[in-house]
């Protein structure tokens, strides 16, 4: 069967006429739409390398059907930054030095993107820890990643309040 | 995986006449079913997509004081919504004790009931299963089982049901609505789940074409919001299911216990509600050799079905110790780490 659908991603809309009803919406954005930055690790919702926001919402992308999102606004690594710089969560990792090898840096990202949208940090680092705690680094900079999300995540309460 | 078609009916009356085909599936989250469907061990031709229902995606208080919660509201929503929260602290805290943030945010209620056992036989469709493959024996006897049943288990089956979620809501007498092609029924939470008795491969209620429309909690449920604990005990602090877990809630009137609310997770097919503990603390002052005797009588029948008699000790720990936090109060605050035995980050009770 086919299934038409409309997707915005990273503000660009996109209707795609979609020919398998098994694509992930992590194969349609890798392999459909070009967007590798969104990476496959375990491919079962184990590891967090796949997380993009939905709606907002951080989602892991190997386990969500393409055809389910229908009419859905996603953001991917490639759209969190500003067109003038890096979203304060990447200029964070960038400060904290919040990786090593990077597979598993954007869904990081994206997870603490999403995990500062939802407000549920709280002030401390163990609350970022466990917030975090979907998204496994292979490499362990576990340290960093802690660091950057809780600076960004006061930088964001920082900004809301002024 | 298997190629299949997608459905995506408006209406309940179109979604229960897609589900009449047995070989259509309903999908929530997709976080358990997908996973399933590329392991091999679901493949379903037909998926019939609820989340596009109307009304489903509520949390309501009903007249009566009942609160009820549509089946495609999402995990994380619940822990959410803060008069949920408050009224309920055990349920969010389970909840918030599962999976992670991303697969909250995708995962349904009507999903976290009917998610299959994390059984690593069952996942293998190469493997001998009762419960995926009726009569074909079961690898998890004589295999990897430290994780497997302490009670009610039989021989066809020793799964057990992983969802936290559903351990505080045995212990506070949930009612899970059902709708089929024959309308409206509903079941207590307690007894949703089957044992496995010989017929592995039936594992809730439902019929075939019946779908999870609702989730309530009865008035009165929320009079224990003041001590009420959900502990779990996990190979790593988070992100992990249970190896033993226990959902602890007491109503105390001048320091003594006039009613108690227990279950246990991870140790039977169903989340395990422990009637007989409860009895047994009514009318009794908190207090660490109650707890102990409250927990005896929970795993009185506990029986390991393989490499797993630890479960049994933990099992009782975790009720013993779920019981003593509950009697210490409610935290004012969702601890860091919830459900976590290493969490002291916040002793302030809520309701004191
Ligand atoms: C890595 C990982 C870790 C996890 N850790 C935990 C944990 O620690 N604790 C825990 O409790 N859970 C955990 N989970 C499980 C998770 O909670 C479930 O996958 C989730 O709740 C399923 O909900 P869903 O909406 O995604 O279900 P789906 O995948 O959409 O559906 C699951 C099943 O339910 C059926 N179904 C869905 N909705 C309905 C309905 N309304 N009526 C009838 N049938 C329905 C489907 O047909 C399917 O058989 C984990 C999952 C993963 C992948
Ligand atoms: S324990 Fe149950 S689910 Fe696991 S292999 Fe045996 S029959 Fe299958
Ligand atoms: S690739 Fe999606 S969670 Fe690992
Ligand atoms: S930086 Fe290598 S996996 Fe995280």
């Amino acid at each position: 069967m086919t299934f038409s659908i409309t997707l915005t991603v990273n503000g660009t809309p996109h209707h795609l006429a979609l020919d398998d009803m098994r694509v992930t919406l992590l194969d349609l954005l890798r392999d459909r739409l070009g967007l590798t930055g969104t990476k496959k690790g375990c491919d079962r919702g184990q590891c967090g390398a796949c997380t993009v926001l939905v709606n907002g919402q951080r989602l892991n992308a190997c386990l969500a059907l393409a055809v389910q999102q229908d009419g859905a606004e996603i953001v991917t690594i490639e759209g969190l930054a500003p067109a003038d710089g890096l979203h304060p969560v990447q200029a964070a990792f960038l400060e904290h030095d919040a990786f090593q090898c990077g597979y598993c840096t954007p869904g990081q990202i994206m997870s603490a993107a999403g995990l500062i949208a939802e407000g549920e940090d709280g002030a401390d680092i163990e609350r970022i820890r466990e917030g975090m705690s979907g998204n496994i680094c292979r490499c362990g900079a576990y340290r960093g990643i802690s660091l950057a999300v809780a600076e960004a995540a006061r930088k964001a309460k920082t900004e809301a309040g002024a | 995986m298997k190629s299949f078609d997608y459905l995506r009916p408006d209406t309940l009356d179109e979604a229960l006449a897609a589900l009449s085909d047995p070989d259509a599936a309903a999908l929530g989250g997709g976080t358990n079913l997908l996973d399933l469907m590329k392991l091999g061990v679901a493949g379903p031709s037909k998926i019939v997509d609820l989340t596009r229902l109307p009304g489903l995606d509520r949390i309501e208080t009903l007249p009566d004081g009942t609160v009820r919660i549509g089946a495609l509201v999402r995990n994380a929503a619940l822990p959410r919504d803060p008069g949920f929260a408050a009224a309920f602290p055990m349920v969010a805290e389970a909840l918030l004790s599962g999976a992670s943030g991303q697969l909250r945010n995708a995962a349904t209620v009507g999903g976290n009931l009917m998610q299959a056992t994390r059984c690593a036989y069952f996942q293998d469709p190469f493997a001998a299963c009762n419960r995926r493959a009726p009569g074909t024996g079961c690898d998890a006897k004589d295999g990897a089982n430290r994780n497997h049943a302490i009670l009610g288990w039989s021989p066809a089956c020793i799964a057990t049901h992983p969802s936290d979620f559903c351990v505080p809501l045995a212990a506070l007498g949930a009612i899970v609505e059902i709708a089929g092609p024959d309308g409206l029924r509903e079941l207590p939470l307690a007894e949703f789940h089957l044992l496995p008795g010989e017929e592995a491969h039936l594992t809730t209620q439902l019929a075939p074409g019946e779908i999870v429309l609702a989730l309530r909690l009865p008035p009165g449920a929320a009079d224990f919001a003041g001590h009420a604990r959900y502990l779990k005990l996990r190979e790593r602090n988070s992100y992990a299911f249970a190896i033993v877990s226990a959902a602890a809630a007491l109503r105390l009137e001048d320091g003594v216990i006039r009613e108690a609310r227990l279950a246990l997770g991870g140790v039977a097919a169903r989340p395990w509600r422990a009637t007989a503990a409860e009895t047994l603390l009514a009318g009794a002052r908190p207090a660490p050799e109650t707890f102990a005797a409250a927990a005896e009588a929970a795993l009185a029948e506990a029986a390991p079905s393989g490499a797993n008699g630890f479960k049994i000790a933990l099992a009782g720990r975790i009720l013993a110790r779920a019981l003593a936090a509950a009697a210490a109060g409610t935290p004012a605050r969702m601890p860091a780490l919830p459900g976590s035995v290493l969490d002291d980050s916040d002793t302030e009770a809520a309701h004191a």
